[in-house]
């Protein structure tokens, strides 16, 4: 068991060229990314997309088909799980039912030979806020005290890497939002790098430093919560984080740091930073919270460009009115309002138009068969999630 | 994006260790292997050897010998002996079955919908009979059944019974002792597909406008329908192939084919007759739950 | 009207306790005579009250010797049944390998198949050998039979456990066999205990293929079997309502113990949040 847990920090995680084949069908698909030492990592993807796998594969749990799991220097793809200096903590945590909550967090110190865990056991509990449960079991704890042993117990071997798959998923909101903040707080105090894969979107963004999209065994993007958010590299980004009115245009060059587009016989130009073509068959993106609605087109301010429709559907949630406005080419594009008390509601049915400022707009390159696209990937819109 | 850096390539990943993937392919069958064999060896042997032994010579006996001569005959031989018996087996057998089917449906289906709390102390009253000796009990049933006791008075006074009628040495008592010793077979798995129905299926065919009788013909009973196929065979292979109740609680006019077996082993050590005897009841015995598997459809029970 | 409704509510439970009343009743009726002094060797039926067949069960040495060889078989048996059986259960488990169905088969048949024809092949298969039948011939019977029984049991247990606990202890350092030590054993014993105390019962009670292999060799069943031709003596009773008083014990032993730990698990969790699913 050679440098496990040594003083001497590792260094960065890097995945390379990992692939993970089952059978015919491809988990892992030729993954290479780095994770800099220290830092609160998400993976983040719909169930599905390969990144269990991929955290299965750093864990030890799987082994890669091909490519190289690399700590600082090592190759440690095919070392089995006990001998890496990582910990996981399970989704749905895998307490040992049949042991005390003391003898669970000190498991892995035992395994390695360490006789004297009482201490060590002691202060990690109470890093947890579970003081005094050493001599309960894992049935008699709440599914949120649960959760927090198994983090105690992985945390209590200081490993390099500390693993989280889903482990917030069974949590009601309420102690799901808690504990986003105390793991949080934890990683800060202890340093070490955590790789954290999730579904919700909104718990990557709320504790990662650095976010990876991940789509059918491949990274879509990556980079912090507010780039991808502000400008996402692809569709599927565009709206698995969030919700995007995309429309099916034409990009015809850069001019004057300026990319024309036509879209449904209408013109409109993106600031050619925030294109990711410039030329062919494009998406153009607005936020629907980056639209705003007014009763005709003299309304508009100088610089924003616009869309006229009808109103088809209002719906109001509370800290925003949610619009559908029916353009004349029949998609429905998405405006949230926020009720700061400012404007006025647009009753349903009236004529509407929603503006926006271009610098806010994004340009994604489109596969010619595909159309506008405006309904999100997976129904947990940002802020929506119940 | 300058984290997604492309990290070395080019150079083949290293093979996995052999040794381990090595000894995990042959540790299944390391695992498997003793009691494989001793399956093999003390089950599956033994049934070529009673194969064989069904077609020796049936002129030799055990002091002189048998000789393999394949001798067909043995077959139409001990068919035409003992037919009475295996139809016999078969209908007790069966009228056993039904039996315990109307008495294991209800409570099979008390214990697990309407039982409470209770279900597991009944449970274990259903299979408390087997805490003690199956030929114990078989013979408490000589005293119930007795024509001094109290229940074959009883039926006398109210004349259900003739007044030299009896119980014991009957038809009856051989069904009823077969009834009784296997219906905890019948009852447990009956009890374990009908726990799993969800009582608000019962409540949606009511919502849906099915009498009672109507919702247990359409919903209770096809989604018990595996249990009641693996407690049916549970019941009815043991059955047809015992032969403690025939022997204690009836007279050689009840004889099923398991006494004919015995007798032919170990008193008229006649082994080829009782070979072929023994391979025939097999053989039924499949006929009939292969018959029953297709008709039943669910052939996921085995 | 008020009548009719109410049996129209209960039936099912009515018939169901009647039923386990013409179960009860043999055990009644055995336990009963166990206090008889009966008429006559032959005589089945109750005659005068005594706790002499309590005080000397071993009255007939010969009876006792069958129930202390019947115990021996079904020691001997159980551990080798249980042994093999387990390990079988841990490869159909936790291993992909070639033959698969097949040694599902293998496992299945024997539990499918009268055991007249097992008793009887097994006797073909003796004969033909020349092994001579008696204490050993039976152990072999015993543990051919109770393995599926035993496979059947432990292969519940270990497929209804979570496979990431292993993984988890793994994760935190164990190795292969400290993981098995620590936790796989740990977990599944229950099942393995079931199994055994299964293999005991069926090892003990078995008549019918121990009745082709034993030889001159006599277990408790074979001896009542027996005695049923040249009368009983009562003290079988004394046995048969001895074993039923064992098990039950055990039993109600067994569920005290986890209606106790259930206990403490509410009190522990009843304060706690249930985890809630999210929407999705």
């Amino acid at each position: 068991m050679t440098g496990m847990a040594s003083e001497t920090p590792a260094g960065d995680l890097r995945l390379a060229n990992l692939t993970k084949r089952f059978g015919i069908f491809t988990a892992v698909d030729d993954l290479s990314l780095t994770i800099p030492q220290g830092s609160f990592f998400a993976l983040l993807g719909a169930s599905g997309c390969g990144k269990t796998t991929t955290l299965r594969m750093i864990a030890g749990l799987e082994e890669p088909t091909s490519g190289q799991v690399l700590l600082g220097d090592r190759d440690i793809a095919r070392l089995r799980p006990y001998k890496r200096p990582i910990n996981t903590v399970f989704q749905s945590y895998a307490l040992f039912p049949h042991l005390t909550i003391f003898e669970n967090v000190a498991f892995g110190l035992r395994r390695r030979g360490i006789r004297s865990v009482d201490d060590e056991v002691t202060r990690m509990l109470s890093l947890v806020q579970l003081d005094g449960f050493g001599p309960r079991r894992p049935a008699q704890l709440s599914g949120g005290q649960q959760q927090r042993v198994a983090l105690a117990r992985a945390l209590i071997n200081q490993p390099q890497v500390l693993l989280l798959d889903e482990p917030l998923g069974a949590l009601d909101l309420k102690l799901r939002r808690q504990m986003q903040i105390e793991l949080k707080r934890i990683q800060t105090e202890v340093g070490i790098t955590f790789v954290h894969v999730t579904h919700d979107q909104e718990e990557a963004m709320t504790m990662a430093d650095t976010v990876a999209v991940m789509n059918a065994g491949r990274i879509e993007q990556l980079g912090a919560p507010a780039d991808i958010y502000e400008f996402p590299a692809t569709a599927f980004v565009a709206n698995f984080l969030g919700q995007s009115n995309l429309l099916a245009g034409e990009a015809a060059g850069t001019s004057g740091g300026e990319v024309a587009v036509t879209a449904h016989g209408a013109r409109f130009s993106v600031p050619a930073g925030r294109s990711r073509a410039d030329r062919g068959p494009v998406h153009l993106g607005v936020r629907p919270e980056k639209l705003h609605l007014v009763g005709s087109a003299d309304q508009v301010p100088a610089g924003h460009q616009h869309v006229t429709g009808v109103v088809s559907d209002a719906s109001y949630v509370g800290v925003s009115t949610q619009y559908l406005l029916r353009t004349g080419w029949g998609t429905e594009l998405s405006v949230f309002a926020a009720n700061s008390g400012t404007s006025a509601r647009v009753p349903v049915g009236s004529e509407a138009v929603a503006y926006w400022d271009p610098r806010h707009a994004f340009l994604l390159p489109r596969d010619a068969a595909d159309t506008d696209r405006t309904a999100p990937v997976l129904d947990e819109p940002v802020g929506a999630s119940s | 994006m300058t984290l997604l850096a492309p990290t070395g390539s080019g150079q083949a990943p290293p093979a996995p260790p052999a040794a381990r993937s090595g000894r995990h392919r042959l540790l299944p069958y390391l695992l498997l292997l003793p009691g494989a064999a001793w399956l093999l060896i003390f089950f599956g042997v033994p049934l070529v050897q009673l194969a064989a032994a069904s077609l020796y010579d049936p002129g030799g006996s055990l002091s002189t010998g048998y000789a393999l001569t394949w001798a067909f005959g043995n077959y139409p031989d001990v068919v035409q002996a003992y037919w009475p018996q295996f139809l016999r087996s078969f209908g007790y057998a069966g009228l056993a079955l039904v039996l315990a089917l109307l008495l294991g449906y209800p409570l099979a289906y008390a214990i697990a919908q309407k039982a409470g709390r209770w279900k597991n102390l009944l449970l274990v009253c259903v299979v408390a009979p087997m805490f003690t000796s199956f030929l114990v009990r078989t013979l408490a049933w000589k005293t119930i059944l007795s024509d001094n006791g109290a229940l074959v008075g009883l039926l006398r006074d109210v004349h259900l019974l003739a007044p030299d009628g009896r119980l014991l040495a009957t038809p009856f008592a051989v069904v009823l002792g077969l009834t009784y010793n296997f219906l905890p077979f019948l009852v447990l798995p009956l009890y374990a597909s009908l726990e799993r129905l969800d009582y608000r299926l019962l409540e949606a065919a009511t919502d849906l406008y099915a009498s009672p009788v109507q919702a247990f013909r359409r919903v209770t009973l096809p989604l018990s329908m595996p249990g009641l196929v693996a407690g049916t065979l549970l019941f009815f292979i043991p059955a047809s192939g015992d032969y403690i109740n025939a022997e204690l609680l009836g007279t050689p006019n009840e004889y099923m084919i398991g006494n004919v077996i015995d007798s032919a082993f170990l008193v008229r050590l006649d082994y080829p007759q009782g070979a072929a005897l023994s391979f025939l009841l097999m053989a039924a015995i499949l006929a009939v739950v292969f018959g029953y598997l297709r008709r039943a459809g669910t052939e996921e029970v085995l | 009207m008020r009548v009719s409704r109410w049996l129209a509510d209960r039936w099912v439970m009515i018939v169901a306790l009647l039923v386990l009343g013409y179960l009860a009743l043999p055990i009644l009726v055995v336990a009963g005579l166990s206090f008889n002094r009966p008429s006559s060797r032959l005589s089945y039926d109750f005659n005068e009250f005594t706790l002499d067949n309590w005080r000397q069960p071993c009255a007939t040495s010969d009876m006792c010797d069958a129930v202390v060889r019947s115990v021996q078989i079904g020691f001997i048996a159980t551990v080798v049944a249980t042994v093999l059986g387990t390990l079988m259960a841990f490869a159909l488990v936790r291993h992909r390998f070639r033959g698969r169905a097949g040694i599902n088969v293998l496992i299945f048949l024997p539990m499918a198949t009268p055991e007249l024809v097992m008793g009887t092949s097994l006797l073909a298969l003796f004969v033909s050998a020349g092994v001579p039948q008696g204490f050993w011939t039976i152990v072999i019977a015993h543990v051919m039979f109770c393995v599926s029984f035993v496979v059947v049991t432990v292969k519940a247990r270990l497929a209804g456990m979570d496979r990431r606990l292993e993984e988890a202890a793994m994760d935190l350092y164990a190795s292969e066999w400290q993981t098995f030590r620590r936790i796989t054993l740990p977990l599944v014993l229950p099942g393995i205990v079931a199994a055994a105390l299964l293999a005991f019962s069926l090892s003990f009670d078995d008549f019918i293929i121990t009745n082709f292999n034993a030889g001159t060799t006599v277990t408790f069943p074979m001896y009542v079997w027996g005695a049923a031709q040249r009368g009983i003596p009562p003290q079988v009773n004394v046995i048969g309502t001895a074993m039923f008083a064992i098990a039950l014990l055990l039993v109600g032993l067994s569920s005290l113990r986890g209606r106790r730990a259930r206990r403490a698990n509410l009190l522990a969790a009843a304060p706690a949040a249930r985890p809630a699913r999210r929407p999705s």
